[in-house]
């Protein structure tokens, strides 16, 4: 049952305190959006084995949703940041890097 | 056969002696005896019968390993199956039963069973009762049922009389396990002023090197083991907890503990069991090792045990096993057993030790010196006997088993050498490695758990690691103690440092040993797995370890094969030719011993199994008779039934009573959420399919919220209360929902917007005032105008009402003159009393959920749930004029426009009318021509809601129907629950009462 | 391990105790003023609780405090509050009516709430003064610590029955811990 530094609060909360939100970042489409993208943005999800990118809720504390980072295989948390961002911090990315070398999610950390 | 010693038995108390009964008769015992050491100081040997074949079983164990020795505790409430004797502290008035035997232990009709079993191998059940299928359900599972189990359940009636409880602990190091490791790593941690929480699951400290002796810094380790617990004890930062296990280790540090506080004082005050919910940031998990069984024939029979078990019982309770005990041996530490027996004056006929050496080793030589006569490479072909093992067959180790003579004795001391207990290494993903020069596995280093931080945080320390000795499990927990906490490594204290000779691995005995004795060797006491079983299964193609278990069972009982994995696996390894590390393990998983179901339930139970929420006006309805209806947590009253009243007659008077004059409704659980802002309006109009920025300050308008794919997920009635401030109503369900889907998409998407919610549900004790006298009620309590006039249909007021502070609402789910009035919800109660006594003459009636239903299917409105259910779009319930077309964009338009929402063949919202005017069954689907590709009626739509309309005096429904607005006065033919009764129904419109709105507009 | 048959510490509800909500940028001058004005009490930073006698302000969220007065003051209060607040982005709403509170008092209200919460009640970790939502076994609630021996819970009206039946059984009778 894992553990959450809540951004906002502070709190370590534990995982019945929180409420899980699903993939982060996602990219809202609305009407006008052709059918692909439209489809991408409500059901197409990454399944990674490895680094991830998810929204929390802390849901019994403050109520704030927040971002985590986590790697799905050996829940180790590479860090959660504010949910009013589009991208992870970049030192979040950096920390990632360090610590799994060549990873990839999306079109984050692409090689260029 | 067994009995007490004259003297010795350094756990138990000689003047207090301790009275209990096993299958009705009274024994007698000693405070600090186990269950087990009693019944074997009575020379109740033979506890039990084996689950497949009912085959007479004794004690093997000492501890929470034990296999055979499970029995009935307690009686009546207290009743309890499977309960392990080993672990059961005996108490004055303990009660316990024999299990898995019929009449009686000693004659058991199941254990024709054993005489069957060349015909009940492993996969039995599965190649014997496939066919004929039918036979499976009235036959073949009837009988599997009556023969399965081992212990009764106790009577469902009865209620557990003890409670339980969580606990919540945060530490920096969890030591699990008391014995010299898990002290020694618990001192080592404490010393860096870490918070230390140290858990042993017996009574006592110590563990092993209590019983078997050794020197550490200079002292006896009984006294060193007393002074680091007292030592620990001292310290602030330290707390030591016996009789509590290290059930399962988690994710990110979380570990759970069963903490038995009373299974040795029923009588005594508090809970029975305490939970430990623990989250710590290093775990050391010294959990010690635990001996292995040899497979030879016989070696099931009572009166063959773990020598480690023989000498603890000999050590700790003054009770011998047996007068003449041979010990098996592979290993040097079954000398030990042989040892204290004879130093406690027993018989020891003969040690047999597969092994040659060319030097005795130490234990060797003193066991000779002791007068012991040791048999080396030798073997035991069977152990004889029935009820009580009577003697054994000594073979040559290397040969197939035949006998060079027999020894007669009343007890084996079996050592096929221990495995490291790695359970708790294994529960979050620690990795095992096998350690061939003493045939082990042990953890792991290179592949420890991982935490949140992407470290390490299980340790393991001592035995449990792999070291037998006790130098070198002091300085592997020292190290262990150090490592948690962050400090450079340290010299443990001094032990004494044994030399051994090595295990000699018997996984077979003898090693040729023919199918006859392999067919009598077990390897799981529990389920009654033998070696040919897993030699069967191999051979059947079973390859994985994880099916060969599920095929033969092997240690899936109640045990999880404590005793019986690692051999099972040899054995498994060495039919498939390959290594032992190849075939690997099973998994592990928690709980390491089984734990209550009270303990995991903790205090929910009775009143506070689970939160049951209540109204301002809970309590009158309580006391009115109301028949509760649980709508999520609330409980709301479904119907108010009078002396001598039916549910559906107090529904129909209900109804009536409102339509014709006035009722009551308790609305308090509907939602309340304040949407405040410069940017509130803004926000509506994408929350709402409708436009709510347009609504004028004062006015009221009905609203659907989707969800982004489309579905209507709530409806309900926002009203502006000034220029940036809305209050939207949502459904009782949907609280919660609707304002954590606010708070998301303020949070998440729009979070520039200026825009604050705060969900004021419980604020207001809300009462639906309704019917034609409606007005006249509310004018009787006086404080504001509630005329048409100065409050229309679809507007609010603030105001008072008989002085209470109010805020009533001109709307209607009923179709009636209505007004929902809004009080502070602590005079919520006061309100309602008030308009019970204001209207008594006017016939007021108080109504529930039901009645609500009832009158809004009569009107046509929909309700979420019912005509709702995830799938269902707005456009599907006719409900286009409240979808705005002027809007570019709200929650769930895009989706609305994807080419199955616009599709011409979705089922849609009508009315149906039955011709014989009977009410549909709910759920009832339409049926269509022909048959799908699963053969199944092709089907053309379904009822959604249906009652009996008491103001129409008929059946009245909802439906969705396929095109079924342009289907109006057609008949489509229904099928009720049994698949064939038909009834026919006209599509209609929804609306059956009132179509133009009169009576609410008045 | 303490061993009595006393409660492990008195657990008694707060009869009608007023609270206001408040949401806001909560380092505007103008929220502070309007709060810390009608509470008499000073600003909390984060997850803390200021009080003095009955009046208290609680931190709750990054843009939500509670600031709690006596019942019959806090329509009153709330209007204040909006008034000062007239013009600026922020919601006042008066919650007294929609929670419960409850006052623990005694040497083990730690234990009691240990029992109940995911929290490290560890007096290094939880200390007078500060303040922490979560939930007592299966609802939402709150609870601050007044001093070393006093406690007070707060959570949804509707279950006010719930929570006094947690604390009770937490608080029974030979159920104490030993551990804090």
């Amino acid at each position: 049952m894992l553990t959450l530094q809540c951004p906002h609060c502070g709190v370590h909360a534990e995982e019945t305190e929180l409420t899980g939100g699903g993939e982060a970042h996602l990219k809202r489409f609305g009407p006008g959006s052709d059918d692909d993208a439209f489809e991408g943005y409500l059901f197409l999800r990454e399944n990674p084995k490895g680094v991830h990118f998810e929204r929390w809720r802390h849901s019994y504390g403050c109520g704030k949703w927040f971002h985590a980072a986590r790697c799905t295989v050996t829940m180790e948390v590479f860090g959660t940041y504010t949910a009013q961002t589009s991208k992870p911090p970049q030192d979040l990315l950096d920390r990632i890097s360090e610590k799994r070398p060549g990873w990839r999610w999306r079109d984050l950390n692409e090689p260029a | 056969m067994s009995t007490r010693l004259a003297t010795g038995g350094r756990l138990i108390d000689r003047s207090k002696p301790v009275r209990f009964q096993f299958n009705d008769t009274w024994l007698s015992g000693f405070e600090g005896d186990t269950l087990a050491s009693a019944l074997l100081a009575n020379d109740k040997v033979m506890v039990g019968r084996s689950f497949k074949y009912h085959r007479p079983r004794g004690i093997v164990a000492s501890g929470a390993e034990e296999p055979n020795a499970l029995v009935n505790l307690g009686k009546g409430a207290r009743h309890e199956p499977n309960q392990r004797a080993t672990t059961t502290e005996l108490f004055d008035g303990l009660y316990a039963t024999s299990q898995n035997h019929w009449p009686s232990l000693e004659f058991d009709i199941g254990a024709i069973n054993a005489k069957l079993a060349r015909f009940l191998p492993a996969g039995f059940y599965y190649k014997m009762f496939i066919h004929p299928r039918p036979f499976w359900k009235h036959i073949y599972e009837p009988f599997i049922r009556q023969s399965a189990g081992l212990g009764r359940a106790p009577d469902p009636e009865t209620r557990d009389p003890d409670t339980y409880e969580h606990f919540y602990a945060y530490v920096d190091v969890l030591v699990v396990g008391g014995g010299v490791a898990g002290l020694q790593a618990a001192k080592a941690a404490a010393k860096s002023g870490a918070r230390v929480l140290l858990i042993e699951q017996t009574a006592h400290w110590g563990g092993r090197a209590a019983v078997d002796g050794g020197m550490v810094d200079g002292q006896p380790a009984r006294d060193w083991i007393a002074a680091t617990v007292k030592t620990l004890e001292g310290m602030e930062n330290v707390t030591l907890r016996t009789r509590c296990m290290g059930a399962g280790v988690y994710d990110h540090g979380y570990v759970l503990g069963y903490e038995r506080l009373n299974d040795h004082q029923p009588q005594a005050d508090g809970p029975r069991h305490r939970l430990w919910r623990i989250r710590t940031k290093q775990i050391i998990t010294a959990t010690g090792a635990i001996e292995r069984p040899i497979s030879f024939a016989g070696n099931d029979l009572p009166g063959v045990m773990l020598a480690s078990a023989v000498r603890d019982y000999v050590v700790n309770y003054g009770v011998a096993p047996g007068e003449r005990t041979v010990v098996v041996t592979n290993n040097d530490d079954g000398y030990r057993t042989a040892i204290a027996l004879k130093a406690a004056g027993l018989a020891v006929p003969a040690v047999i030790d597969p092994r040659v050496h060319a030097i005795d080793p130490p234990l060797v030589a003193q066991a000779k010196a002791a007068g012991i006569e040791v048999l080396m490479g030798r073997a035991v072909a069977k152990a004889k006997g029935g009820r009580r093992v009577t003697g054994i067959v000594v073979t040559a180790h290397s040969g197939e088993g035949a006998a060079l003579r027999e020894i007669a004795c009343d007890c084996v001391a079996m050592s096929g050498g221990w495995s490291p207990v790695v359970h708790l290494w294994s529960h979050c993903g620690g990795k095992l490695t096998w350690d061939a020069h003493h045939a082990f596995f042990r953890p792991d280093p290179a592949k420890a758990p991982t935490g949140a931080d992407g470290a390490p945080f299980v340790h393991v320390a001592g035995s449990a690691n792999g070291y037998l000795f006790l130098k070198d499990v002091l300085q592997d927990a020292e190290n262990a103690g150090r490592v948690s906490v962050g400090l450079e490594r340290d010299p443990a204290p001094d032990a004494n440092s044994e030399h051994a000779a090595p295990i000699h691995p018997v996984w077979m005995m003898p090693a040729k040993a023919g199918d006859d004795l392999r067919a009598k060797a077990w390897l799981d006491y529990q389920n009654d797995v033998k070696v040919s079983d897993v030699q069967l299964a191999a051979r059947e193609g079973f390859e994985s370890v994880e099916h060969t278990k599920r095929y033969t069972t092997l240690g899936m009982a109640t045990d999880q094969g404590k005793l019986s994995n690692i051999n099972g696996l040899a054995i498994l390894s060495d039919a498939l030719g390959e290594d032992i590390p190849q075939v690997g393990t099973t998994t592990f998983r928690p709980p390491y011993t089984p734990i209550s179901m009270g303990a995991i339930a903790g205090q929910a139970r009775d009143e506070i199994f689970q939160p049951i929420r209540k109204t301002p006006v809970h309590a009158w309805h309580e006391e009115n008779g109301a028949v509760w209806e649980p709508v999520g947590q609330w409980r709301r009253p479904y119907c108010f039934p009078r002396k001598g009243e039916s549910k559906h007659q107090a529904v129909r008077r209900e109804v009536r009573a409102t339509r014709n004059g006035v009722g009551l409704l308790d609305a308090s659980t509907l939602g309340k959420i304040v949407v405040k802002g410069s940017d509130a309006g803004r926000f509506l109009d994408m929350l709402y399919t409708n436009l709510m920025s347009t609504l004028p300050v004062g006015k009221c308008r009905y609203g659907l919220m989707c969800t982004e794919n489309g579905f209507l997920t709530d409806d309900g009635v926002v009203a502006r209360l000034d220029e940036d401030t809305f209050l939207c109503h949502t459904t009782t369900g949907g609280a919660d929902r609707i304002h954590a889907h606010m708070e998301e998409w303020l949070q998440t998407e729009w979070w520039d917007w200026k825009v604050y919610t705060a969900n004021l549900t419980e604020q207001y004790a809300q009462i639906a005032v309704v019917g034609p006298k409606a007005r006249v009620l509310l004018e009787r309590l006086g404080g504001m105008d509630v005329s048409k006039e100065a409050l229309p249909f679809m507007q609010w007021a603030d105001g008072t009402l008989g002085s209470i502070p109010a805020r009533v609402f001109r709307i209607s789910f009923s179709g009636e003159l209505s007004y929902e009035v809004a009080v502070p919800a602590g005079r919520g109660r006061e309100f309602w009393d008030l308009c019970l006594h204001v209207g008594a003459d006017l016939g007021i009636t108080p109504y529930g959920t039901e009645a609500l239903h009832v009158m809004r299917a009569e009107k046509g409105f929909i309700m979420i749930g019912d005509e709702t259910d995830g799938t269902v779009i707005p456009q599907d319930l006719g409900l286009n004029w409240a979808i705005s077309k002027k809007k570019a964009d709200y929650i769930g338009k895009r989706a609305q426009e994807r080419s199955h929402m616009t599709s011409a063949d979705r089922w849609q919202l009508v009315g149906l009318e039955t011709l014989d005017g009977s009410v549909l069954p709910d759920g009832a689907y339409a049926v269509a021509d022909g048959r799908n590709a699963n053969g199944q009626r092709n089907t053309q739509g379904r009822v959604t809601s249906t009652y009996y309309s008491p103001t129409l005096d008929k059946g009245i429904a909802m439906g969705l129907v396929h095109n079924g607005p342009a289907r109006m006065g057609e008949v489509v033919v229904f099928l009720k629950e049994d698949g064939e009764t038909k009834v026919k129904a006209r599509i209609v419109n929804p609306v059956f009462y009132d179509p133009k709105g009169e009576k609410q507009d008045v | 391990m303490s061993e009595g048959f006393e409660e492990l510490c008195r657990v008694r509800p707060i009869a009608r105790q007023g609270m206001i909500t408040l949401r806001g940028d909560l380092s505007a001058k103008a929220v502070k003023n309007a709060v810390t004005g009608v509470a008499g009490v000073d600003m909390p930073s984060r997850r803390e609780a200021r009080h003095v006698g009955e009046r208290a302000i609680l931190w709750m969220s990054p843009d939500e405090l509670a600031v709690l007065v006596p019942h019959e003051e806090a329509a009153v209060a709330a209007e204040t509050m909006r008034s000062a607040l007239a013009g600026i982005h922020a919601l006042v709403a008066d919650v007294s009516d929609a929670r419960a509170h409850f006052r623990l008092e005694g040497d083990t209200i730690r234990e009691v709430i240990a029992k109940l919460a995911p929290v490290d009640m560890s007096p290094a970790a939880m200390q007078p003064g500060m303040v922490r939502r979560t939930r007592f076994a299966q609802v939402a609630a709150g609870f601050w610590l007044r001093d070393e021996a006093t406690a007070q819970v707060f959570c949804f009206r509707s279950v006010a029955d719930y929570m006094s039946g947690l604390l009770r059984t937490a608080a029974t009778p030979g159920s104490a811990v030993g551990y804090f």
